[in-house]
């Protein structure tokens, strides 16, 4: 920080002037607090309702709860009364970690091919490549539905992890290429030119530097896969219940309670994924970058 | 040089997954909306016909491009001041900042709609609140109203608003900031000429991600907004997977992608005539 001497004497202000900048500066901290305020309000506070409503003792779903208790998630845990919020569960988690592998694969390649191109071709394809972010993913839901219907397909959860394979690529894409753009060119060329094949630089060399935004882009693309609901809808079948639109279905028959301990599952996982990924690949910065 | 072929067929796998299980779909998209019955058999314009000629559909355009609007409104006023915290704090709590922002973002879209539920529900904590300041006689309705729908929608894409523009905040330069106290600006004179110029393309690629988001978030608009709120998402989803007309549904994702790219365009283009009339 650059230390800037603001004292009346050096900028010329004088008397009523300065007052008139004191109360300005004043208001600004005073409207930029408050609204900022609001704001970490509004993000936090939801989580932490949801957190306390799920360990409440009563009947239905309120706030405050009336007493303490883990009643929900011992019902939730039951494998018998809550099997079919189990099997929602699993299905999720492995369409999630297929669609997390094949996405990280093929986004991670494409990355470092675009990484070097110069060209208008190489940018409309990274355009293309990150486009899902911006196009209404319920109409790609309901495009991926007729396409397999056509094809002869049913809803499975093969269909469910190519849908998502072709939404989540773009998250692995976007951290990936942030990493790739640290990848000093020098350092391809000089394990180039001592006869390392292409294979092995990029082995030795161009991975360990892009891990970290590969592993925090894969962490991403598993997470928007656990949550998706617009291109599953579609493409989930009887057989193929996914959690978040059991989650849906618990919260339309007038909220089962234990919606809230699945939330609280939920964010407990997350948060401790997300304190492990912030550790060993340093989460908050390649989000940042 | 012989690195380069090899190195660009590289994007190929994804290119091909994309041609094949993005773009084809999206043309069908485009060819099924062009067909009159709902079994697909005659070409013709008469679902494009139906649809734009109902002024049904007409509201529930322009609802659905308002709600975005508002909702970008609505987390730019509360998500701005946010950054310039982040901008004005250390590392350590930026690293924070970042962390409560990103918190949200990973917890289920469901989850978060949920907890709105029980935030604005009849029982929920707003009318706790507000039956007991004696502010109403009555639980307030808040579900199932726009406002309320706003307001969920704000926390819910919030952390879209703000991952582009802590982005930009991180990578300005501190002495701009400085210089312009120096010269002898107050704090407003440095956020309008300084601060929020040069934070603008991180604003407007937010704004934009927030105003595609919240038009298709189906599940918050269905469950917050119920029967009475209809927009775009809801049309496409009863036609598709409750009357089964796909044509028709196909005419409203259509429509509902077109009013999107509108609307982020209107938002990029904003976005370039301020950041010429600032400087």
């Amino acid at each position: 920080m650059a230390v800037v001497d603001t004292t009346p004497r050096a900028t010329g202000i004088t008397g009523a002037a300065l007052t008139r900048r004191r109360a300005a500066d004043f208001s600004y901290s005073t409207v930029v607090g408050l609204l900022a305020g609001i704001g970490f309000l509004i993000l936090v506070g939801p989580v932490v309702i949801v957190l306390l409503t799920s360990f409440t003792e009563g009947r239905s779903i309120k706030f405050p709860p009336s007493g303490l208790s883990i009643q929900w998630y011992q019902l939730l845990f039951d494998p018998v009364r809550s099997s079919q919020i189990h099997g929602a569960a699993l299905n999720s988690l492995q369409v999630a970690v297929v669609a997390m592998v094949c996405a990280t694969a093929l986004a991670t390649l494409a990355s470092v091919a675009l990484a070097r191109q110069p060209g208008r071709w190489a940018r409309a394809l990274d355009t293309f490549f990150m486009s899902p972010l911006i196009l209404p993913m319920l109409a790609f839901g309901l495009a991926a539905l007729m396409y397999f219907t056509f094809l002869g397909f049913r809803p499975s959860l093969g269909l469910i992890m190519v849908g998502h394979i072709v939404v989540v690529a773009p998250f692995v894409l976007r951290t990936t290429s942030a990493s790739m753009s640290q990848l000093d060119p020098a350092l391809l060329e000089s394990s180039a030119s001592l006869g390392a094949s292409w294979l092995y630089t990029f082995r030795r060399v161009t991975l360990p530097v892009i891990a970290p935004g590969v592993a925090a882009g894969a962490f991403l693309a598993f997470v928007a896969s656990l949550d998706n609901v617009p291109v599953s809808l579609f493409l989930a079948g009887p057989r193929s219940d996914m959690l978040p639109i059991r989650m849906w279905g618990m919260m339309e028959s007038m909220l089962d309670p234990r919606v809230a301990a699945v939330s609280g599952v939920l964010i407990g996982v997350v948060l401790v994924l997300m304190l492990v990924m912030e550790r060993v690949v340093g989460l908050t910065r390649r989000l940042r970058d | 040089m012989r690195l380069r072929p090899a190195e660009w067929q590289l994007a190929m796998p994804l290119a091909l997954a994309y041609a094949a299980f993005f773009l084809v779909p999206l043309a069908l998209l485009i060819m099924v909306s062009a067909f009159d019955d709902e079994r697909i058999t005659t070409i013709g314009f008469a679902q494009w016909r139906n649809f734009l000629g109902d002024p049904f559909t007409w509201k529930v355009i322009f609802d659905t491009v308002k709600l975005g609007f508002v909702t970008v409104a609505a987390t730019a006023v509360i998500g701005y001041p946010i950054a310039l915290v982040f901008l004005g704090a250390g590392p350590r709590w930026q690293r924070a900042i970042l962390f409560v922002v990103i918190l949200p973002l990973l917890t289920s879209v469901v989850v978060r709609t949920f907890a709105w539920i029980v935030i604005l529900g009849r029982e929920g904590v707003i009318n706790q609140a507000v039956l007991w300041l004696g502010l109403a006689p009555a639980p307030l309705n808040l579900l199932q109203t726009e406002p309320g729908l706003v307001i969920a929608l704000t926390q819910i894409e919030m952390p879209l608003l703000l991952l582009p523009l802590l982005s930009v905040m991180s990578r300005m330069d501190p002495n701009l900031r400085d210089a312009s106290a120096g010269l002898g600006a107050s704090r407003w004179r440095t956020l309008l000429r300084v601060t929020l110029p040069l934070s603008l393309p991180g604003l407007v690629a937010g704004c934009m991600l927030v105003f595609a988001s919240s038009t298709t978030a189906f599940i918050s608009q269905f469950v917050i907004g119920g029967n009475r709120l209809v927009y775009l998402p809801l049309l496409i989803w009863q036609q598709s997977l409750v009357v089964y007309n796909w044509p028709l549904a196909s005419v409203a994702a259509l429509t509902l992608l077109i009013s999107v790219g509108l609307g982020v365009a209107a938002i990029a283009t904003l976005g370039r005539r301020s950041r010429a009339y600032a400087v």
